[in-house]
């Protein structure tokens, strides 16, 4: 029997093996698997986010444009919908049963525990209409919120708006903080100033029982924030002058932008064809979206930012200038209208000096200014020469901010086109091009492309006799003022003195005999116009009229751009618009018998074109 | 009493009272802090009604362990003699008891299983596991399982099946579980180790057969063993019909494991055990405790949150959190130390169990001490397992630990019982 005792060992080694095991398993799922802890935190902890009071909108005048509202979201908790009469419930939302059938099936495959809107953006008589029904059907419930409403029927391009976060947003870093469902600005100034106008989520932690019943703050509430309201935004926008703008662009498609050139404040920005801004917020806001979205002419296409033109006459200012700072051409250079180089489009004087070449808008003149600027013989062969001289000619460009985004505070913007000389290259191969195919760009026409904002923020340049400031939409951010990169005065390396010899030309096209901007006038009332006329040829229609002009000449208060499509000849309906434009700002109204202007403005863009 | 009390007491084991004294006591903590509701109202104890007290579990429970130390000085004063004698008797009436509990008591979560005298609920099933051990320990120091008389083999096997049998028609299959630890304490006595050894490979050829493709475990099967014997050609000619019927007998369990999966168990057992293998088989169902107790034990971490800190046990994310999985808070609020401290605990006591099983002269001594050890070691492995997701869910208590009188008492009665032999035998030795 002795050796029985042996078998002692055998079972305390069976014992001790389990207890190994457990020892192991314990360390791997206590100390070195995190996943249990997580696990345990999602179980418990309740994140509850208290999202804060969204910041205004204010315009120049202190007038509120964008506030809050209480809006209700109807939400369903599938579990507790008890015994649903689909029918009725339909009739009491006035939706189609369908459409109630799939929202239902869609917050089941959410969730069957957790609440879900169903229905969205009630406003409070919407509301009213249904709350006292809603005891009827169980598992279902209201949930309040805060929304964007606007005091404005006007710029839904530079406010944005507001909707509930996609998918492609939260897939951003810079959205990590967002959790689906929230809302944040989608476009415009609402996106842009998104982080100050957001402010800050308060975040509580509460702990919760299985059953989903708070068991008090986590931790004595010791990682709870308050949330901080967003900041109120106050825009250099003038509400009056935008929504005149607006008007007059009825029934059209371009843009104004409006600019104060000692400041580079927006003061209006229209895109037009427009759109109410209160189209995107309140009940829906989906499909109205959907119906702007496909609208052929394009509504929600933000035209002053985007849309790129070649600039037209316009851009012989820039041309003009720069041939001045390089010294290759004087204030009284004269050329001959020689229509072999380029077809002139009307008849004029003799272009003896820059100031009769502008107000005439002579092609010949500008195609041999930016001659002498770009072939200065740097090279025997002439091909180099023009790629030499064409690089060194669009660096001087760009300087007035062209060819680049400006940085002005939105998304969206484009950079537009100043050609280099790669690009000839590329295109047309190397040294295979010279001055002959680059000519266009000197009357603002061919490759080149700038926005609305751009050419606006040449003619603030020019006001200001070679520097601007970025342009920019908010005024100041709470009390702060605008952002920092906005108070940077940037200049365009072009000395006063040349622009002294060009704003008489540009006068002169406003008020001289037979310039071809006349219809800008507002001598009447003591005030200079300096501009500029453009037409731009279009080979897909009729050309777009531009006219760009700033006034007063000699302490410049307003620098406008119009861009009118397929309107024709600049002088004939943007130069009429920018003068509109410029008397409203300047004095306040429109004179009375000034207002056939705004009938003569009216419809659209075709009645402008002479067809030959 | 055969002798004074001091020197009775100088005979008593007292580092397995020590033992004991420790896991009841950090049993309690934990029964407490498991009830213990942060929220409740605060009002003062002391106001408080012996009717109010007792809707807490930690109230009771000290009731339980106050009544269970009663019982200790009870089991130590009866007369080692009469274990021995009145084993059958007991075996008699407790075999009585299971066959008429199911007719006489009310179902109580699925099993009629308890039987209520007064305001107390008494489980026979906890009871008949001492019991039991009493009887075959008794009936195996009257025979000698070495000789292979079949006959006593016969009646041992009897004795010990006939108790489970009548547990599992009450549907209390995890207590009827228990009875297997029996097989430790019989091969220590002489039974064959290949039933050990065959009960093993069974097992594992039963787990197998559920995680690996049948015809693939079939397949190694077929090359292991055939390798075995292609290297022993001798031993192939001499025991070639073994080798065809084993290879039959693996190959009919592997496809029986199915037809006992899905015949003979019932569908929630079938879900223990599929939970087992796959946690997220039925999430919020077994699944769910499984996932929960392992989240409750995983995030207490190195030294755990500290007593009373433990989230997932008190806000019910774990199911039976007092009871059968008491030791998620001992894992939450402990940590891996705390764990560690009840395993050390568990062996502690195993250990000394053994030893104090090993020093006995009779057969029956020993082999009631074995029972012991094999009885608590299958509680602490099965629930401990379950606990961390290493066996099935099954309901049965962590001794000392778990919430509940019946537990607590049939474990204490079946240490005590053992403590009293051995104190006896030092009186014996003393006598001679």
């Amino acid at each position: 029997m002795q050796y029985l005792e042996g078998r002692k060992y055998v079972v305390q080694a069976i014992f001790l093996a389990v207890a190994l095991v457990f020892a192991t398993r314990l360390f791997y799922i206590q100390v070195l698997d995190g996943s249990y802890k997580l696990a345990a935190d999602r179980n418990t902890l309740q994140r509850i986010v208290q999202t804060p009071y969204r910041g205004l909108i204010y315009d120049r005048k202190g007038q509120i444009l964008v506030q809050n509202t209480p809006v209700y979201d109807l939400m369903v908790t599938p579990r507790e919908v008890k015994q649903l009469d689909t029918v009725r419930f339909a009739q009491l939302l006035q939706l189609p049963l369908e459409e109630v059938r799939a929202s239902l099936k869609a917050a089941r495959a959410f969730s069957r525990v957790k609440a879900s809107p169903l229905l969205q953006n009630l406003s409070t008589p919407e509301l009213a209409a249904i709350q006292d029904n809603l005891i009827d059907f169980p598992g279902f419930s209201i949930k309040s919120r805060m929304a964007r409403s606007y005091n404005t029927h006007s710029m839904a391009h530079a406010l944005g708006y507001v909707g509930s976060i996609t998918p492609a947003f939260l897939e951003k870093p810079k959205y990590a903080k967002y959790q689906p469902g929230e809302f944040l600005g989608i476009t415009g100034l609402e996106s842009y100033y998104e982080e100050q106008l957001m402010g800050r989520r308060g975040v509580q932690y509460r702990m919760v029982n299985v059953r989903g019943i708070e068991k008090g703050a986590f931790r004595g509430g010791e990682f709870d924030t308050l949330s901080v309201a967003g900041q109120d935004l106050h825009l250099s926008i003038d509400s009056e002058l935008q929504a005149y703008g607006e008007l007059l662009m009825q029934g059209k498609r371009g843009s104004i932008v409006a600019l104060d050139p000692k400041t580079g404040e927006i003061l209006a920005f229209v895109s037009a064809p427009m759109f109410d801004p209160a189209t995107l917020s309140g009940k829906g806001m989906g499909n109205r979206y959907m119906e702007l979205l496909n609208n052929p002419e394009r509504p929600l296409f933000n035209r002053p930012l985007m849309a790129t033109y070649p600039p037209g006459s316009v851009f012989k200012l820039v041309n003009e200038l720069v041939a001045l700072q390089m010294g290759v051409v004087l204030p009284n250079t004269g050329f001959p209208c020689n229509q072999r180089l380029v077809r002139c489009t009307h008849n004029h004087e003799y272009p003896s000096n820059v100031g009769i070449a502008i107000k005439n808008s002579c092609n010949p003149y500008f195609y041999q200014v930016m001659r002498a600027a770009v072939m200065r013989g740097r090279s025997t062969n002439r091909f180099e020469d023009a790629r030499l001289g064409l690089g060194e000619w669009r660096r001087q460009v760009m300087k007035f901010g062209l060819g680049d985004r400006l940085g002005v505070d939105m998304s969206q913007e484009k950079k537009g086109l100043i050609p280099s000389p790669d690009f000839y290259d590329k295109r047309n191969g190397f040294h295979r091009w010279n001055y002959r195919t680059v000519y266009s760009l000197s009357i603002g026409q061919g490759e080149i492309g700038i926005t609305g904002l751009q050419m606006a923020n040449v003619l603030a340049t020019i006001a200001n006799r070679g520097y601007y400031y970025t342009p920019h939409f908010v005024k100041s951010v709470g009390q702060g003022g605008p952002l920092p990169q906005f108070r940077e005065r940037h200049t365009v390396g072009v000395d006063p003195v040349h622009f002294e010899a060009l704003i008489p030309g540009m006068q002169a096209v406003v008020d001289g005999r037979g310039g071809t901007g006349n219809l800008a006038s507002l001598a009447e009332f003591g005030i200079s116009v300096a501009g500029k006329t453009g037409t731009v040829q279009n080979p897909h229609g009729d050309d777009h009229a531009t006219f760009a002009a700033f006034a007063p000449a000699e302490d410049p208060k307003i620098a406008i751009a119009v861009f009118i499509e397929n309107a024709g000849f600049g002088g004939t309906s943007a130069a009429p618009m920018a003068a509109l434009m410029m008397e409203k700002y300047l004095r306040g109204n429109i004179a009375p018998w000034r207002k056939r202007w705004e009938f003569w403005l009216q419809g659209p863009a075709e009645k402008f074109v002479r067809h030959r | 009493m055969p002798t004074s009390p001091a020197r009775y007491s100088r005979s008593i084991d007292w580092p397995t009272v020590l033992i004991y004294l420790l896991m009841v006591g950090l049993g309690w903590l934990n029964v407490y802090a498991a009830s213990y509701s942060p929220d409740a109202p605060a009002s003062p104890l002391s106001t408080l009604g012996f009717q109010d007290l007792m809707a807490f579990n930690w109230f009771k429970q000290i009731l339980w362990i106050g009544t269970a130390i009663v019982l200790i000085v009870i089991l130590l004063v009866v007369d080692y003699k009469a274990y021995d004698t009145f084993a059958f008797v007991l075996y008699g009436v407790m075999i009585a008891l299971l066959v008429v509990t199911p007719f006489i008591a009310r179902p109580i979560a699925g099993s009629r299983s308890w039987l209520e005298i007064g305001p107390v609920r008494l489980q026979p099933a906890e009871f008949a596991k001492f019991i039991t051990a009493l009887a075959v320990s008794r009936y195996m120091a009257g025979i000698n399982l070495r000789q292979q008389n079949f006959r006593d083999q016969l009646v041992l096997a009897g004795l010990t099946l006939l108790p489970p049998l009548l547990i599992i028609a009450a549907n209390e299959t995890g207590q009827a579980l228990v009875f297997g630890a029996f097989l430790l304490a019989y091969f220590r006595e002489g039974m064959s180790p290949l039933i050990l050894l065959i009960l093993a490979a069974a097992g594992l050829i039963l787990i197998l057969a559920l995680l690996v493709p049948k015809l693939w475990l079939i397949g190694a099967f077929t090359v292991i063993l055939g390798l075995v014997f292609a290297f022993n050609v001798r031993v192939l000619r001499h025991h070639l019909v073994l080798a065809l019927s084993v290879w039959a007998v693996v190959v009919g369990m592997v496809f029986g494991v199915d037809f006992f999966f899905n015949n003979v168990l019932q569908p929630h057992q079938r879900k223990r055990i599929e939970v087992l293998i796959n946690p997220s088989a039925d999430p919020l169902g077994v699944g769910w405790n499984v996932t929960q107790s392992k989240i409750a034990i995983g995030s207490g971490g190195l030294a755990g949150k500290g007593f009373l800190q433990g989230t997932q046990t008190k806000f019910d994310f774990v199911p039976e959190q007092s009871t059968d999985f008491i030791f998620c808070t001992v894992g939450e609020e402990w940590g891996w130390v705390g764990s560690m401290v009840t395993i050390i605990l568990f062996m502690a006591l195993l250990a000394r169990t053994l030893y104090v099983a090993e020093r006995q002269k009779s057969v029956f001594g020993r082999t009631y001490g074995y029972c012991v050890a094999s009885i608590i070691f299958f509680h602490f492995c099965v629930n401990i397992g379950m606990t961390i997701g290493l066996a099935p869910v099954v309901g049965i208590p962590l001794p000392f630990f778990s919430y509940g009188g019946s537990s607590l008492w049939s474990f204490t009665t079946l240490l005590f019982i053992l403590l009293a032999i051995d104190a006896y035998r030092k009186q014996d030795l003393e006598r001679y």
